[in-house]
């Protein structure tokens, strides 16, 4: 059973229920009950028309739910076993469902879950594993999420850069379960850009396929951090990388650049090297100037710092560095490999040590340990 | 979206406000603060953030290899150790200011004459799984 096919179906098949008059919570429910009857029947017996089958299904049990809870509550609420079509939807449903689960009224976690189960089609306890928590906790918190956005209109517009935030989220935090999360990102993201016409959008979908790319050589067989420079480029995934460069030169040719854009940019640029050594970096701290212009982000400032001790020089990049507050996070790391290029190993193994202790990783700070133990073992000798 | 360890000491961190031991309690005030804990972990559990939360004896035992073919040794408990772990609570929550209210909430648990311990809690991060996109 093609499993893709059938989760891809998930947010048409819940806009369907909803502009039929279902409330959101109950019309997700049952969209996620049809969803498991489909892994149960299709197999042995797959419907010729996936879609109508699912919408069918899942119509049905929210007509059941609902009943079962009219009886309950011994009313006699009477509702349609065949709706008329409702009004043409101004707006894409399945570009509603990205607004509604990413609403702002939602919490980063929430809004994660949510559109992973909404969107994605993905089960409670998918997302569970893949956020390391009880399913029971999952379940609340994604009830919760319903409850929260159950008053927003669903033909509302909503704002892209929320829904870019919360892919992003999903391609750039989890762990790996039974969930590639990193897969699942790109596929929704590449289902949003077929719904909307938007650059950032595009930015986004790029900047995921030229990460994406690289992934295989981004840790060694022992689960250690292997560093950009270090990384085998024969091996990056040159498909995805001609994807995302094709993706990105169409939305930068629109001339509305945003920080999904620049960020992108700044990863074609590193997909393009030949060898580590061939680094534009010239260029890189061009587009770390527009993206500090877009985000005013300090990551942004200290990752612009590393540009330009490559493009300049280790001092040029120390001088960089020491205008941005030693606070921020892998602040001490950089200084660190700052010292060590400029010749300073004393200086650069202090600081690894200091940076391995402040890590907020196990990979991170294992991989400053061994740069600590080898400035150490060098200077030692 | 990160997990915090809410740890709990019998020893080891500075005395609380409310300080008398629970032995010298009353026994409504035990099932009071009973009460609190587990009302606190259900509300948890209902707002999606609550992982784990498990007590500890106070009493173990220290374990080390001891070479090729022979048992390992153990020794203690040693009545000195200076930080003595009671329990913990592992939320996952979206801030560290929510991880900060959390545990100021917890600490408010109810004791002697009813009135909160104002117990200190050591609250510690999780490290995480690292970022995809870092450059």
């Amino acid at each position: 059973m093609d499993e893709a096919l059938l989760r891809s179906l998930t947010p048409r098949v819940l806009g369907i229920l909803v502009r039929r008059g279902a409330d959101f919570a109950a019309a997700e429910d049952a969209v996620q009950d049809a969803l498991v009857e489909a892994v149960r029947v299709w197999p042995a017996d797959p419907p010729r028309d996936p879609k109508g089958w699912l919408v069918t299904v899942a119509w049905r049990k929210f007509l059941d739910t609902t009943r079962a809870d009219a009886a309950r509550r011994r009313r006699e609420d009477l509702v349609e076993e065949e709706p008329a079509p409702g009004p043409t939807p101004a707006v894409d449903d399945t570009l509603q469902l990205y607004f509604l689960c990413a609403h702002p009224s939602l919490t980063p976690s929430s809004a994660v879950a949510l559109t992973l189960r909404a969107v994605g089609g993905l089960t409670t306890r998918q997302i569970a594993q893949a956020y390391l928590v009880p399913e029971a906790t999952m379940a609340q918190r994604i009830s919760r999420a319903k409850r929260t956005v159950s008053g927003v209109r669903f033909d509302q517009p909503g704002d892209v850069a929320t829904v870019l935030r919360v892919l992003y989220l999903v391609f750039n935090e989890g762990y790996s379960g039974d969930v590639d999360l990193a897969a699942e990102a790109i596929r929704l993201t590449r289902q949003l850009a077929a719904t909307i016409d938007h650059p950032e959008v595009a930015g986004l979908l790029a900047l995921m396929l030229l990460h994406h790319a690289r992934r295989a050589t981004r840790t060694a067989p022992d689960g250690s951090l292997v560093p950009l420079a270090e990384q085998d480029r024969s091996r990056w995934d040159t498909r995805s990388i001609a994807e995302g460069v094709e993706i990105l030169q169409a939305a930068l040719a629109r001339d509305r650049l945003g920080e999904f854009q620049a960020q992108a940019a700044i990863a074609a640029l590193h997909a393009d090297a030949p060898t580590a050594g061939e680094t534009d970096w010239v260029q890189i701290v061009e587009w770390y100037d527009e993206l500090a212009r877009l985000t005013d982000s300090p990551i942004v400032r200290l990752n612009r710092a590393v540009a330009v001790g490559e493009a300049d020089g280790p001092r040029a990049g120390l001088a960089a560095l020491a205008a941005l507050d030693d606070a921020l996070p892998r602040h001490t790391a950089v200084a660190a490999y700052l010292h060590e290029r400029d010749g300073d190993l004393a200086t650069a193994a202090r600081l690894y040590a200091e940076a391995a202790r402040r890590a907020p990783n196990l990979p991170e700070r294992d991989h400053l340990t061994r740069q600590a133990a080898r400035l150490n073992a060098r200077r030692g000798r | 979206m990160a997990k915090y360890l809410l740890l709990k000491h019998y020893r080891g961190a500075p005395a609380a406000v409310n300080d008398v031991p629970m032995d010298q309690w009353t026994p409504e005030e035990i099932s009071a603060h009973m009460q609190y804990m587990h009302d606190f972990a259900a509300r948890l559990e209902g707002t999606g953030e609550f992982v784990d939360g498990q007590a500890l004896a106070p009493e173990g035992t220290f374990v080390r290899y001891d070479g090729e073919g022979r048992p390992p040794v153990t020794d203690g408990p040693f009545a000195e150790t200076k930080d003595l772990i009671a329990g913990w609570m592992v939320i996952d929550v979206d801030s560290y200011e929510r991880a900060v209210e959390l545990a100021g909430e917890l600490s408010a648990a109810p004791g002697a004459g009813g009135k909160p311990i104002h117990e200190w809690l050591e609250l510690r991060p999780f490290l995480t799984a690292p970022p995809t996109i870092r450059e």
